[in-house]
Parts: structure tokens; sequence; C-alpha cells
């Protein structure tokens, strides 16, 4: 296993506002690490970090591949829908590392590797299509297959599953299951009761950053540091158990 | 047609007439960029703050359009400066540069002795009175934008639509916004002749609006502009012309109908 990014007592945030506090966190190739936590607990923070978009205020951050090699899915709500830009030239974007001098090459090979993507995502049929004119399963795929253009060793997602429906959602989660065989993934999401059975580990971020080496957490787990979330364990068949308001009801059982 | 042929024989014609063409390309480029990139606020501060230019040019008596050139591109700067630096709120951040200059701008023709010439003809535009000179300049920039936007065609346009995704890309983001910064400083000044500050906005962003009715590609969408931009000014020119009416004013009053029309046949 290669270590590809080591996060040390990392703290971040924004001006004044410290976001994340002291984190330790280590990716290995092979990693599908579930990134969950409470809303305004720092998820997007780490990764932004990690992107090198947010320069850390203490601590050390050790990329042990290049930034290039990093693949990176942004909330879809940080995206300007009514952009003048093609669903090809999006994905295109994805190699943009060789977008400087870009406009006197042919880019053959770049093209391909687009329509290859598409063509994998069954998506190739809305090619040339505006962004603004795609629903929420489509611009995730669209967005996925940018993130897989330099062929990454870690793919970065954040929320992938908001404004899809439930069928993509399951279809976008055994697609990175299949992904996870070539490449680590960071999966940011607040839907923890889904991404437990296809993630290997869980990262709980709220302001610190809690690692579970398994893909099981338990209720004492979560509540001693404040992540008032959903509760996964795995039986037999996958289920989920629903944590009440109040703490004196019975837990509800659900799948 | 013969009427057409004798306006052409007229030397202050045809230089409004080439003045028009090439504030079709740099607005045409330029503007799709700014709507493109939802930017338009801040390209009207940067035209009002270079009016606090053409108010000291007049005082310290050098051509106003240099003072303009200065105040715009120190005016972009500042805004990115003071949004990104000096936590300011970006919109908070327009508005003090757009009335600090246009504040300097007043106090300084009021200071200059005797009469400001042509000062009408900077706020309101004055195409017919376009210098050689200065169509020279616009055909430097226009060339510059030409081969700017294509060269880096790729590079703008990922910017422009994912500022974070390119930088994670390792694209040089900073300086590109720079740079574009700077380009729409020399735009803006460079066509305040033919439309004025007042309504130069109009040149950045309606021919913009109405390409964009018919595409949503970036590329060609500043193609369409552009041509929009040209058919605009040069009917509005006419028009001008024949009614004895303001260019600026009229240009603007024509970009807005074909706009209409161009909306009415694609409903």
């Amino acid at each position: 296993m290669k270590k590809l990014i080591e996060i040390r007592n990392l703290s971040a945030g924004y001006e004044d506002n410290v976001v994340l506090e002291n984190v330790n966190l280590d990716v290995f190739s092979g990693d599908f690490i579930g990134v969950i936590g409470p809303n305004g607990g720092g998820k997007t923070t780490l990764i932004k970090t990690i992107l090198g978009l947010i320069k850390p205020i203490c601590g050390e951050l050790i990329l042990h591949i290049s930034k290039t090699n990093i693949g990176y899915l942004p909330q879809v709500n940080q995206i300007d829908k009514r952009f003048p830009i093609s669903v090809f030239d999006v994905v295109r974007s994805g190699k943009s590392d060789s977008a400087l001098f870009s406009s006197f090459h042919r880019n053959t090979a770049e093209k391909e590797k687009a329509e290859s993507l598409l063509e994998e995502m069954g998506i190739i049929s809305i090619r040339n299509k505006a962004i603004g004119e795609l629903s929420g399963g489509q611009m995730q795929r669209v967005f996925l297959c940018r993130a897989l253009m330099n062929n990454p060793e870690l793919l970065v997602l954040d929320e992938p599953s908001t404004y899809v429906d439930n069928n993509f959602e399951g279809e976008l989660y055994m697609k990175l299951k299949e992904l996870n065989e070539q490449m680590a993934i960071l999966l940011i999401s607040h839907d923890v009761g889904t991404i437990s059975f296809f993630v290997k580990t869980i990262a709980c971020v709220n302001r610190n950053l809690h690692y579970h080496p398994s893909n099981i957490i338990t209720e004492e787990q979560l509540t001693s540091y404040n992540c008032p979330l959903q509760i996964i364990t795995h039986g037999n068949i996958p289920h989920t158990v629903l944590k009440l308001h109040d703490e004196h009801e019975r837990h509800e059982h659900t799948h | 047609m013969n009427i057409l042929i004798e306006l052409f024989s007229y030397d202050f014609f045809v230089n409004a007439f080439l003045a028009s063409m090439l504030a079709a390309i740099s607005c045409g480029i330029v503007g799709t960029y700014i709507v493109s990139r939802r930017i338009v606020f801040i390209s009207g501060g940067i035209t009002h703050a270079s009016f606090g230019g053409i108010g000291m040019g007049y005082y310290m008596g050098i051509n106003p359009l240099i003072g303009a050139g200065i105040f715009a591109i120190l005016s972009g700067m500042g805004i990115q400066l003071f949004s990104s630096k000096g936590k300011v709120r970006e919109d908070s951040s327009i508005a003090i540069w757009w009335s600090l200059g246009m504040a300097i701008g007043i106090i300084f023709v009021y200071l200059t002795p005797g009469y400001a010439p042509n000062l009408m003809s900077y706020l309101f535009g004055s195409i017919l009175t376009v210098s050689a000179g200065e169509l020279w300049l616009m055909l430097a920039l226009a060339i510059i934008i030409i081969l700017f936007f294509t060269f880096f065609y790729r590079t703008i346009l990922y910017i422009s639509f994912d500022e974070d995704f390119a930088r994670t890309s390792e694209l040089p983001v900073n300086l590109f916004n720079y740079l574009l910064m700077i380009l729409i400083s020399l735009t803006i000044v460079l066509n305040i002749r033919v439309v004025g500050i007042i309504l130069i906005l109009s040149l950045l962003t309606i021919p913009q609006a109405t390409a964009n009715i018919l595409t949503r590609e970036f590329g060609r969408m500043m193609v369409y502009s552009v041509g929009f931009a040209f058919i605009a000014a040069f009917i509005g020119l006419l028009i001008s012309y024949f009614a004895d009416i303001p260019s600026g004013a009229t240009i603007i009053f024509t970009q807005v109908i074909i706009f209409g029309l161009v909306k009415l046949i694609k409903y």
C-alpha cells in the first residue's frame, strides 16, 4: 500500500474562523474513506485544504502524489449552471494542465479520453448540450467524467448525491466501488446510511477528525464527539438504525 | 444606396464606421467574458472610476484617456485587492471605487480653469469625432484581444467556468484574473469615446445577452456578440446621423431593439 497523503496536526479555516483543529489523517492507495459529519463541521474545508484551495493555519499536509493526480468533484451548488459551456468542454477541462497552449494542438488523445469517459457513463448522447440543460444526475456524471480525465490516483467527491434521484445514487455508488479498484476515494456525504455500505472506512469530521478503520460505527462513538447522525451497523441484511430526536424513545429499524 | 456611398466619402464617417467595427470586436469578446463570469458590476465600477482619470487629465493638461486608463486599471486591481485582502465585501468594494473615481473626476473638472472641452463626449460618447490616433489604439487593442482569447481560449474558459477546479489543475488562475482585468480596463477606456462612460456597459452586455439567446457555447457567444454589436453600432450610427440625435444613445437603443427582436423570434 502506497501512502498518498499525510495530514499532521492540521488546523484550517477562513479568516479568523478556525473550522478544523488538530486533524490527523493518512490516505493510502486502495482506500475508500467516507467523510461524514454535521453541516459546518469542516468536511468541505478538509478536502479544500487537501486540494490546496485553502492554506492550512498550522500543521502539515504532505502530498506524495502531484496535485493534478487528484480528481475533484465539487459540490454542484458551487457551479454556475447558466455558464455558456458544453458538456464536452466541461469534461475536457479535467485535463486542464494541458490547456495553457492548447489552442494550436489537435489534442486527439484528450478528446478520445473525454469521449470514452462519456461513453462509459452512458451520457455520450448529451455531449453537445449546454451544462444548464442537464438533470441533476446527468450533471454529476459529467463532473465525475471531468474528475477522471487525468486518471487520478485519488478521487475526492463533495456530496455527489445531492440533487440526484435514488436510482442514480445507487448507480453512482456502484460505479465508485468499481473505480476504487484503480484509485483511492475520499467521499463526503451527509447521508451516512447509504455510503456505509460502500466505503471501507469512515472519518467523522466535526472540528476534530475521528477515524474509524471500518465502516461500522457504534452509537457511543458517534455521540462521544457530537456527531448527531444516523447510526449504521451491518447485519446479514444491511440495515440502518435511525436515532430518534428523543433520547428515551426506542430505536427505529428501517432498511 | 447612393447616400451611403456619399457618406463613406466623408472622413469622419469612415472613422466612425471603423470605430464601431473595432468597438464591436473588443467589446463583443471581452463582454462575453464579463457576462459569463458575472462580473458586470465590477466592470461598471471600473468604468465610472475612470472618470477620475479624465478629470485629472483635464486638470494636468494631458490626454484625458491616459488618465482614464490609469484609473481604470488601478480601480480594477483595487476592487480585487480590497475584497480579497482587505476583507471588504465585494459589492461594497466596487461601490467605493465607483464613487471615489466619480468624485475625484468632478473635483478636478471643477478645478480646471476655464471650460472643459469635450467633457460631454466622454460622458455620453461621440463616435463621429473619433480621431485617427484613437482608431489606431482601438485597432491595437482589438488585435491583442483576438490573439489573447484565441491563444488562451481553453485556459480562460476553464478558469471562468470553475475557478477552484482550475486551481486544482494548477492553471495560473491569479495571473489570468489580473491580465483579464487589465484587458477589461483597456477595453472600457478605449471605447469611452464611442458610447461614453454612462452607456458603455451596454456594449459589454446587450450584444452578449442577445447572443446568449442563440447559443450556450462560450466561443460562439463571442463571435455572435461581435456580430450583434457591430450591426447595432452601424445601424445606430446611420439613424443618429440622419435623425440628428446623439450617436451613443441611438446605438444602445438599436441594441435593445435587436435584443427584443431576437428574443421574439426565438420565443
